[in-house]
């Protein structure tokens, strides 16, 4: 919905910005009007993010020496320097790296630093500095904000027992329960969902914007931007390649101004020839106690040189069961690897059983950020096998030139936009430092591989890469590979066999080509009638 | 043009403003006439007595407990060992190096038992560290009270029971480091054998930082959680470093009295923690980032400062105690400064 009025709510005239000397952002320039939608896409590295919290006022910007170019809001030129300036302007923003409070619940979260407050005889007295909490209105209030998003969660929960996905939620609730905002940013808000928690959010932007609300959506989905946004902008390397009116453009044409060249985008090879009949991976009864993720009970078995798929909606336990296996969260029943019986909750034992991760908890989980790109990919093979070492008499010294070396072969092959092997993985972009964790995963050259959310925020081509890539050592090195993902159409491209999980078990396992209707009462837990 | 201003910034800010002020005190020292080559020789001395309890900081912040705030416990387990070696007495050479090697089994005891109580209180290991310098420095109190020490240099020479507040080494291991392969250049004295000796430590914790349990350490203390996900075990890495910390401060303390001459017991070892910190701190370690060369700038820098001021602050205000004030002022407002730099963005 495009409103008429003549004065944008936000101009971006001509910023740049530069990390001591790579200049990551130039000259960019765009408008943004009352209830437009205006999607921003690129390929990882960009700049969204980071136009994005020059928005914002992130500390981060200020401390890397601040950003060329003027913003206005409403007509009138802007300094904002921090984000408490930019919220006090309207501008709302819900992080590609999540920014809740630990600790305290979803509703606490929501209202955080907006807490209605109750009179008492000492806020007559001696003002509003003394009014108590109403936390019954905490709750009544956020709930009912909840509910609008149509998700069902309770505000009580504490925030760091949420799966991911509901993070995403309690986020996006945070920003649309603020009564004025302006304008509201959304970096990659669909990354971790499925299509239908997806569609949730689209709604509620689509929401926002009939009610006038300017809303700025980052995302690798060009699927999103044809279905919700009225304007997109490409950004390639830090430049504005392209503004214009969604109608006018197709999906194949904003792929292609991301990357500036055609998209070469490799199918994956078909599986040739029957699996053997061996046994990678057993389950009996596995229990995961995780926070959010509960497992409650599953059996599985999974053959050598498989790809199998694990699916569902958030919350159901779908990532509950790789992070048991892995050892991450307390688990109970057993585990066999290759008919040997696994030690549990020993994630050290299941990495010398040659399994290896990628979490879908990428800043918990996934990387150490003040550590090189290089760090970050040997240091798993550092640990688990002695990878990456020079021996001298006693000594063992980190052999840098061989880290150096492996970091350049995956900045390669991964397109990892950096300035070389020695940048901290905190500040790569997100769709880079997913990247490296494929990457450092990949480096444990394990039996069997278990990523979860593998493909979360990177671009097409890139994700093109990691999948063809998995399914490459798959197919050439006989790893078994357990793929857990909220989007559908990954696991079908992907997997042999595609268990749906719903409520902490496995509802059915099923094939790829089933119908999407099937998949859909699947995931509702409604087993299909045999 | 740009290359320069990029060299100053990573240089940073506090350590040009110390730098400025340390050639201010330099210029003021010129024209009082001080003897500059005794404050230069002075300032030698006094970076490389103090450069392993720097070196101190590294471990902890390196497997992300902060600075350890309980290097006293370090100290204490340093000085136990020397004053053990000065009671057999041993001099010389052989006199130092046991009472090196009885503080770092000290240290390794006291560390490791230091460490197990940080492990139960992850996240505040700074406050609790603190208490627990403290606590351990009391309770060593007593113990100097009645530790059976016989060596008339040690105990009290009236009533032959307890350990004195400052026990010199003059008779034992004084300056054995300091003197070897001693030279002039001019007037100016360079210690070598010191700053051989600070380095080669320097040199080993390099090693150990980019050994597997180096960088395993770091590992742990940039990312618990990946560190725990990756199959390493978060408490012994932390145990290692914190012990690792507890005995190089333990070692320092040796090196410290050998130069310095005097062991100083009681109370001694807590006023001796904040200096260390605020050196790695202005050197430009962060809570994040830490390196060896941190420690060595920034005890260059602060133990230069602090070593010329003292001089020209006396001459500033000869008989009067406003010298003593004005000491007291610098030195604690440098390390005031350093210590309100340790949250800042700085990279
Ligand atoms: N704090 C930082 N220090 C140095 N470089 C940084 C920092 N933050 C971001 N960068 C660099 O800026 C560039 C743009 O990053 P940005 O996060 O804006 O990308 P993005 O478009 O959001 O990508 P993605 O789709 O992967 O999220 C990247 O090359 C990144 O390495
Ligand atoms: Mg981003």
């Amino acid at each position: 919905m495009k409103n008429t009025a003549a004065t944008p709510v936000l101009s971006i005239c001509n910023v740049g910005k530069a990390f001591g000397e790579n200049w990551v952002l130039s000259d960019v320039s765009l408008d943004i009007m009352p209830g437009e939608i205006h999607a921003i896409c690129g390929e990882n590295g960009a700049g969204k993010s980071t136009l994005m919290n020059i928005l914002f006022g992130m500390p981060v910007i200020q401390s890397t020496g601040g950003y060329t170019g003027k913003i206005l809001i409403d007509g009138e030129e802007q300094k904002i320097t921090s984000p408490e300036q930019a919220i006090a302007k309207g501008i709302g923003m819900v992080h590609q790296e999540f920014m809740l409070v630990p600790g305290f619940t979803v509703g606490e979260n929501i209202k955080l630093n907006r807490e209605p407050l109750l009179s008492s005889l000492a806020s007559r007295i001696f003002g509003s500095r003394l009014k108590k909490v109403d936390f019954a209105k905490i709750s009544s209030e956020s709930q009912h904000t909840l509910n609008r998003l149509g998700v069902e969660m309770q505000e009580s929960s504490m925030i760091e027992t949420l799966p991911v996905g509901y993070m995403q939620f309690a986020e996006i609730a945070r920003e649309i329960d603020k009564e004025n905002t302006k304008v509201l940013i959304l970096d990659e808000p669909t990354a971790v969902l499925t299509e239908s928690e997806a569609e949730l959010v689209l709604n509620i932007v689509q929401h926002l914007s009939d009610m006038g609300i300017a809303v700025v959506l980052i995302t690798h989905r060009i699927q999103d931007i044809k279905q919700v946004a009225d304007t997109v902008t490409v950004l390639r390397d830090g430049k504005n390649v392209r503004t214009v009116a969604v109608k006018d453009i197709s999906e194949g044409e904003i792929a292609q101004l991301m990357v500036g060249r055609d998209l070469d985008l490799t199918a994956i090879e078909k599986r040739s020839g029957e699996l053997s009949g061996e046994i990678a991976l057993t389950t009996k009864n596995l229990v995961v106690d995780m926070p959010g993720e509960q497992v409650n009970g599953v059996d599985l078995e999974i053959r050598k040189g498989e790809i199998f798929g694990i699916g569902g909606l958030a919350g159901q336990g779908k990532v509950g069961i790789a992070n048991g296996l892995m050892g991450n969260y307390p688990t109970e029943g057993e585990i066999s690897v290759f008919g040997k019986p696994l030690k549990l909750n020993s994630p050290k034992d299941s990495i010398a059983a040659k399994l290896a991760f990628v979490s879908e908890d990428r800043r918990r989980m996934g990387f150490a950020p003040n550590l090189s790109i290089g760090e970050n990919i040997a240091a798993p093979s550092m640990v688990a096998h002695n990878r990456f070492f020079k021996k001298f008499g006693f000594f063992e010294q980190v052999d840098e030139k061989a880290v150096r070396e492996t970091a350049e072969k995956n900045i390669q092959e991964f397109q990892i936009k950096c300035t070389g092997p020695d940048q901290p993985v905190g500040t790569l972009s997100g769709g880079n430092q997913q990247k490296v964790c494929v990457a450092s995963a990949l480096e444990l050259s394990p039996d069997i591989l278990l990523v979860s959310e593998p493909t979360r925020g990177i671009d097409v081509g890139a994700k093109n890469t990691v999948l063809n890539t998995i399914s490459q050592i798959n197919r050439e090195k006989g790893v078994t590979v357990i793929f857990t993902s909220s989007e559908l159409a990954e696991l079908r491209q992907m997997c042999d066999r595609i268990a749906i999980v719903s409520q902490g078990k496995i509802v059915e396992i099923m094939k790829p080509d089933a119908s999407d209707e099937e998949f859909g009462l699947a995931m509702s837990g409604e087993r299909r009638e045999a | 043009m740009s290359v320069v201003r990029r060299k100053i910034r990573e240089f940073g800010m506090p350590r040009i403003i110390i730098i400025a002020f340390i050639l201010l005190i330099l210029v003021g020292a010129l024209l009082e006439g001080q003897d500059m080559a005794t404050l230069i020789s002075d300032s030698l001395v006094r970076v490389g007595q103090n450069m392993l309890m720097a070196l101190a900081m590294l471990p902890t912040i390196l497997v992300g407990a902060g600075l350890n705030m309980g290097i006293a416990i370090g100290i204490v387990s340093g000085i136990l060992g020397g004053l053990i070696s000065v009671e057999l007495g041993l001099v010389g050479w052989g006199g130092l190096m046991f009472g090196i090697l009885l503080a770092i089994c000290a240290g390794t005891v006291g560390g490791f038992i230091y460490s197990l109580l940080l492990n139960r209180v992850r996240g505040s290991e700074m406050l609790i560290g603190n208490y627990l310098g403290s606590t351990v420095v009391y309770l060593m109190c007593m113990f100097w009270f009645a530790a059976p020490f016989k060596n008339p240099t040690i105990i009290w020479p009236m009533g032959g029971k307890g350990v004195r507040t400052t026990i010199p080494v003059s008779d034992f291991f004084e300056k054995v480091l300091n003197r070897f392969l001693m030279f002039k250049i001019g007037r100016v004295t360079i210690p070598t054998g010191l700053f051989l000796f600070v380095f080669l430590v320097c040199f080993l914790v390099y090693l150990f930082t980019k050994s597997r349990t180096g960088m395993i350490l770091r590992t742990v203390g940039n990312n618990p959680s990946y560190a725990a996900m990756s199959g390493i075990h978060i408490n012994k890495a932390r145990i290692i470093g914190i012990t690792l910390s507890t005995v190089l401060a333990a070692i320092g303390i040796n090196v410290y009295a050998q130069s310095y001459g005097f062991y100083q017991t009681y109370e001694g070892p807590l006023t001796m923690a904040f200096t260390p910190m605020a050196a790695i701190l202005l050197g430009g370690a962060t809570m994040k980032n830490v390196k060896i060369r941190h420690a060595v700038i920034g005890t260059f820098l602060i133990q230069t400062l602090l070593t010329t001021a003292l001089p020209v602050c006396n001459q500033l205000f000869p008989e009067s105690n406003l010298s003593e004030v004005f000491r007291i002022i610098i030195s604690n407002g440098i390390i005031l400064y350093a210590l309100t730099q340790a949250g800042g963005d700085r990279r």
